[in-house]
């Protein structure tokens, strides 16, 4: 069992807009070539010109959902290592490998003390962590700590990758644990919320709910009040009516 | 606890090189990070260029990995030559010298017999100045690139009716709009900007709005989804056109002043009828106000009457805009008429309207710059309309899909947002309308240059392109009766004329980088015949095949000679003002790619083995006057290559490298280019950002930077005047005459008006296919490219075909079954997948995944090659014969467009075959490059 800092002084972690994510992929594969040049081992692919398994730290789902009333909608929904204040993955680790840093709560594995286990990987309640069956050891998110401190990168790319390379500027980075901060502002002003609260692992990470879908035309769909009915008030029910509306309109022009 | 020690500051790499992403067509800036090894220069990351205008640091899924695509396993390493039957894929590696010698074995003779009998098209290609520029030397009409089956009608709609379209070509003013309306989209243009455009309207507080048959994707953000039944967008189109009109929700004064709405047409019975009148000099006519009298339109105190009418010799010439409001008025155009049809209901039509009509009027707004228009009127403000249109291959990829286009336009014209702030603006080199683009050229002559260039814009019967006897010209007939405006060529149909010999045979087909063996081409079963069909004596039917590209495409097994070209990472380019650049709105931009790392095989840049082909063919402009070659390779040609006197392929860093447009050629302009990140910009004065045709200032501008020799102000044309020319002619006026079975045809779909019909009519064979079938291209693919990419494979490795939950209820579905899939032309047995934010009467599936066993370096096992499958299977070339036995091609009749989209399929679930392989079965090809590793897992 390995235990997990009794407080963190900072909260890095990631905010990920639903509302704008348009399932792009770019941070899959930007956090893919990272994270292979980058801490630790790289991250394989077997049979990667076959029927291909991979190690990403970073996938997109995509969901249907239906509602009762309304159209049906796709969501994309990336999913990491939220960095849980209370992460499971962590109290489980029967070497100490799965830590959580203490200065910003990030949680890493140290490669050198895994042993590939994936009693962290069962503890996971999100499925945020992959075995690399070539390195034979627990790969995740790292956000990408090897960036966000590089003094050897310029400090305006000092973020994760998958946030620098974000299309749509739908993921957000910064310290979750600073009300003032401008993630934490985004989570307040936008609602962000706990993925599967529930499950009491205090993710750090936070989620942007999508803004409400199909607004035009739902008042007329359900004969509530037209407020956009002044907006087509005919001039003209016929063209030779309408000729004349131009005409007197022109005139005032 | 003591936590371990972590290196937080690694080196991303050695040196940082700058150069230009070609992962798709939208050419974002890259920073390679490049690592100095023992075995030389090695790519160790590749991010966003922050500089870079296009992207401003972000990279999409493709771009981010490009590394993989740098070192795929399915790059080609050497020229070949075949060695097996054609589709076998069995060749030996020659030499250069032996691939240029082959070449030129070929195309001498031809050259100087007859330079028709080569066909040249190209696929992807970013360098069309440059191949065009090769091929009218050469002499050949038979040039395009693939505009034809990929979105030509969305480049003419735009071009024809106000000079310049969507694409890359133009952006919605991203800062100011408050409501973004996109129509089905092609993810590989403009693909960041849009992305990016769509986080900030958000970021903004706007509305995007999807009107797609599928809600994924962009759709899948949009804050309303109108789930448009595929074909259909027109109708909508002119029903929220009716809506407007019939509301007066349009901007009077802008019609007025910047569109033909206020000319003339002539109402007299005959050869004139329908077209435009026009003073001496050309110039359209309006019934000015003030005068009482019809003058010319651009007179610098002309009061243009939007209803004027001039009563001459017993009639009454109209305005456009009250053929318009006729026209569009009618209650066929009413929510109500057309709801069933476009498969969403009427109320929410009227109430899409309304948001339109609230945003453009209600949230109007002024902006504080003065300008003077071309009329010399200066203006204190600009008018705001905060609403902007996009579109691409989902509205164009119809039969109807020029008039659907036009459509479009005509409704933002209406609005009178195009070009003003909040709403789409051009790219320059655009505005330019289409009188000032080239007309085609084909005229052959033995040995010579063909007389000018292969592509551009008609306007009337006098310029199509025709042999003596009335028949094409072109062995894509192109710029013929059967598709007279078809501006980009017709690439889709080259191989199936070609094997038909129809208009006539020829001797060599030369592609570059399109994969016409499989999924770029309909039909690809049958296509794949058609490439290697016999003669009797045994000789091919399409006697010599070359071709060109970088990876072990299925195309490639169908070639008798391969030229192998360099990653993206290898290679010069430019990005050129003269072919497809990368300007914003507020910007003119150009840019290059450079080798950053060499290549280890025995490639070369196609566009440099071009040159060094062209040279020992003695092409003019290729040789100097003693004979040698002119240029030692294409970065040599990019710097030294004029086509005006000062104006060469790059803007940027011309004469001492300080001039920007126009300026000799410098032979330090690619390192100039590099030092700058790639690039070169050269940004628009604030005054002249806006109502750019008007404006005297950008105008101005655009003539100093070479854009144009003189300024070239017009009015935007509701009323295209090409197409009532070509109706005219198909009532039997003029000299020039179609033949008579498509002269219904013709009188029909050529309306100077854009109108709507049903395209898929005539694909339902009778009645028995009555579903819609799409492809879409998913955003980390790239047509085929992406499968040899073994981070992007794992993303879109399968492609299920999605059905909506109507269908899916209707057949008994569930998860992993199987279905068979028929259209009139063939049929495909795949597997389904349940998608509720579907139409309900269409099924689509990703494009392009499917692969054929043995290409792209893949595994035996790979899903692509099992599990994947194409659509193209089902889409014959050819439309179903009619009843005078005559087949057409299946395109747009005005365009000559590829209808990709107007497929009508039947569904019946079978069971999942034995073998789980989807069928038809496209046998194997060898592979000349072997297979990918087993274990990809290395850092460099």
């Amino acid at each position: 069992m390995t235990a997990l800092p009794a407080s963190t002084q900072k909260k890095l972690g990631l905010v990920i807009d639903l509302d704008t994510c348009v399932g792009c992929h770019a941070c899959v594969t930007a956090c893919k070539g990272w994270n292979t040049q980058n801490y630790g081992a790289p991250l394989s692919d077997r049979n990667a010109y076959g029927d291909a398994e991979g190690t990403f730290l970073n996938r997109i789902h995509a969901y249907q959902s239906q509602p009762d009333q309304g159209l049906a909608r796709t969501t994309h929904f990336p999913k990491s290592c939220l960095h849980c204040d209370d992460a499971p993955c962590v109290t489980v680790c029967p070497t100490g490998a799965s830590y959580k840093r203490a200065e910003d709560g990030i949680v890493l594995v140290n490669e050198d003390a895994c042993m590939g286990c994936g009693l962290c990987a069962w503890a996971c309640p999100y499925g945020a962590r992959e075995v690399d069956e070539v390195a034979g050891i627990m790969k995740k998110c790292t956000l990408c700590v090897d960036r966000i401190y590089n003094e050897n990168i310029p400090e305006i790319d000092r973020q994760p990758a998958c946030v620098r390379t974000c299309p749509a500027g739908a993921r957000h980075f910064g310290d979750l644990a600073d009300p003032a901060s401008d993630i934490s502002i985004l989570v307040a002003e936008r609602g962000g919320v706990d993925l599967m609260p529930e499950q009491g692992t205090k993710p750090v990470n936070k989620y942007l709910p999508p803004r409400p879908r199909d607004t035009i035309g739902a008042a007329q769909m359900s004969d509530d009040e037209d407020i956009l009915a002044p907006f087509l008030a005919p001039v003209a029910e016929e063209p030779a009516g309408f000729l004349g509306w131009l005409d007197r309109s022109l005139e005032r022009l | 606890m003591n936590q371990p020690i972590v290196d937080l500051h690694p080196k991303t790499g050695d040196e940082v090189r700058k150069t230009t992403c070609y992962m798709c067509a939208c050419r974002c800036g890259i920073d390679v990070h490049i690592k100095h090894t023992p075995d030389g220069d090695k790519v160790a990351y590749i991010e966003g260029n922050r500089d870079h205008p296009v992207n401003r640091g972000v990279l999409c899924a493709k771009g981010s990995a490009g590394i993989m695509q740098h070192n795929a396993p399915s790059r080609l390493r050497s020229p070949m030559k075949r060695t097996g039957p054609r589709g076998s894929g069995e060749f030996e590696p020659i030499s250069w010298d032996e691939a240029y010698a082959i070449a030129e074995s070929w195309l001498r003779p031809i050259r100087e017999t007859d330079p028709s009998k080569l066909a040249f098209f190209t696929g992807r290609d970013q360098s069309q100045s440059f191949t065009s520029w090769w091929a009218q030397a050469f002499g050949t009409p038979n040039y395009a690139a693939h505009g034809g089956f990929c979105s030509v009608n969305m480049a003419a709609g735009g071009i024809y009716t106000m000079g310049g379209a969507f694409w890359e070509f133009g952006q919605p003013d991203w800062d100011r709009t408050r409501m973004f309306v996109l129509f089905g989209v092609a993810e590989d243009h403009d693909s960041n900007p849009i992305k990016m455009g769509i986080g900030k309207v958000k970021a903004n507080g706007g509305r995007i709005v999807g009107v797609n048959p599928v809600r994924s994707g962009y759709n899948a953000v949009a804050d309303d989804w109108f789930g448009v039944t595929p074909g259909t967008d027109g109708l909508l189109i002119l029903s929220l056109v009716h809506c407007l009109l019939k509301a007066g929700k349009i901007d009077l004064p802008y019609l007025r002043d910047f569109t033909d709405a206020p000319v003339l047409i002539d109402a007299r019975p005959g050869e004139t009828h329908g077209l435009p009148l026009k003073d001496d000099d050309g110039h359209p006519l309006v019934w000015c106000r003030k005068e009482g009298r019809p003058r010319c339109f651009d007179a610098a105190d002309v009061d243009p009457d939007l209803n004027g009418a001039w009563d001459q010799d017993g009639v009454t010439h109209r305005t456009v805009m009250h053929h318009m409001a006729h026209k569009y008025l009618d209650a066929r155009y009413a929510p109500e008429a057309v709801a069933d049809r476009v498969g969403i209901p009427a109320a929410r039509i009227r109430a899409f309207a309304a948001e339109i009509a609230r945003v453009a009027f209600d949230e109007a707004f002024l902006l504080d710059v003065e300008w003077t228009d071309f009329r010399g009127r200066t203006r204190k403000t600009m008018q705001g309309r905060p609403v902007s249109f996009h579109a691409m291959r989902g509205i164009s990829a119809h039969a109807n899909g020029f008039q659907t286009c036009r459509a479009l336009h005509v409704l933002q014209i209406l609005l009178g947002s195009v070009e003003a702030p909040g709403g789409f603006r051009f790219k320059p080199p655009y505005p330019k309308p289409a009188t000032a683009h080239p007309k085609p050229h084909c005229k052959v002559t033995p040995g010579a240059p063909l007389d000018g260039p292969h592509l551009g814009f008609v306007h009337g019967p006098d310029d199509l392109c025709l042999r003596d006897d009335g028949s094409p010209a072109r062995i894509d007939k192109a710029f013929s009766w059967d598709n007279p405006m078809s501006a980009h060529g017709m690439m889709h149909m080259v191989i199936s004329n070609a094997h038909a010999g129809d208009p006539y045979r020829i001797d060599t087909l030369f592609l570059y980088m399109a994969n016409m063996a499989w999924n770029s081409s309909m039909n690809t079963s049958g296509t794949m015949r058609m490439l290697s069909d016999t003669n009797e004596d045994g000789s091919y039917v399409i006697p010599h095949i070359i071709y060109s590209d970088a990876y072990s495409s299925e195309m490639v097994a169908y070639a008798d000679l391969i030229l192998p070209d360099t990653t993206y990472l290898e290679r010069h380019d430019c990005i050129s003002m003269l072919d497809r650049p990368i300007c914003e709105a507020e910007a003119a931009a150009d840019g290059i790619r450079w080798p950053v790392v060499q290549p280890d095989r025995d490639v070369k840049g196609f566009q440099t083995a071009m040159i060094e082909l062209g040279a020992r063919l003695g092409l003019p402009g290729m040789v100097n006057d003693d004979g040698g070659q002119k240029y030692a390779d294409y970065a040599d040609y990019i710097q030294r290559h004029e086509r005006r006197p000062n104006v060469g392929p790059l803007m940027g860093f011309r004469g001492n490298g300080d001039a920007t447009g126009r300026g000799a050629p410098n032979p330090n302009q690619i390192e100039e280019y590099k030092k700058n990140g790639g690039f070169a910009l050269a940004h628009i004065p604030l005054e002249a950002q806006f109502f750019k045709p008007w404006n005297r200032a950008y105008q101005d501008w655009a003539v100093d930077l070479a854009l144009y020799d003189k300024p070239q102000p017009y009015i935007f044309t509701l009323w295209c005047e090409p197409l009532a020319k070509f109706r005219l002619a198909a009532e039997g006026y003029g000299d020039r005459q179609p033949p008579d079975h498509l002269r219904h045809r013709i009188r029909t779909h050529f309306d100077p008006l854009p109108i709507w019909w049903d395209p898929t009519a005539d694909h339902d064979g009778g009645g028995a296919f009555t579903i819609n079938a799409l492809t879409q291209r998913p955003m980390a693919m790239y047509h085929s490219w992406g499968t040899q990419n073994a981070w992007l494979r794992q993303i879109h490795g399968r492609n299920p075909m999605y059905l909506p939950t109507e269908i899916w209820t209707r057949h008994g579905f569930a998860e992993d079954d199987w279905a068979r899939i028929t259209s009139p032309h063939g049929e495909i047995t795949v597997p389904v997948a349940h998608m509720p934010a579907l139409n309900g009467n269409t099924i689509w599936t990703w494009n392009a995944i499917g692969k054929r066993k043995g290409a792209w370096a893949l595994h035996d096992d790979a899903p692509e090659a099992n599990k994947g499958f194409l659509l193209n299977h089902l889409i014959h070339e050819l439309m179903p014969p009619k009843k005078d036995g005559m087949r057409w091609s299946n395109s747009d009749p005005i365009t000559g467009q590829a209808a990709w989209f107007d497929l009508k399929v039947a569904i019946e679930k079978v069971p999942a075959p034995a073998d789980g392989r989807t069928r038809p079965d496209t046998g194997r090809q060898a592979s000349p490059v072997g297979q990918g590793p087993e274990v990809v897992a290395w850092k460099v």
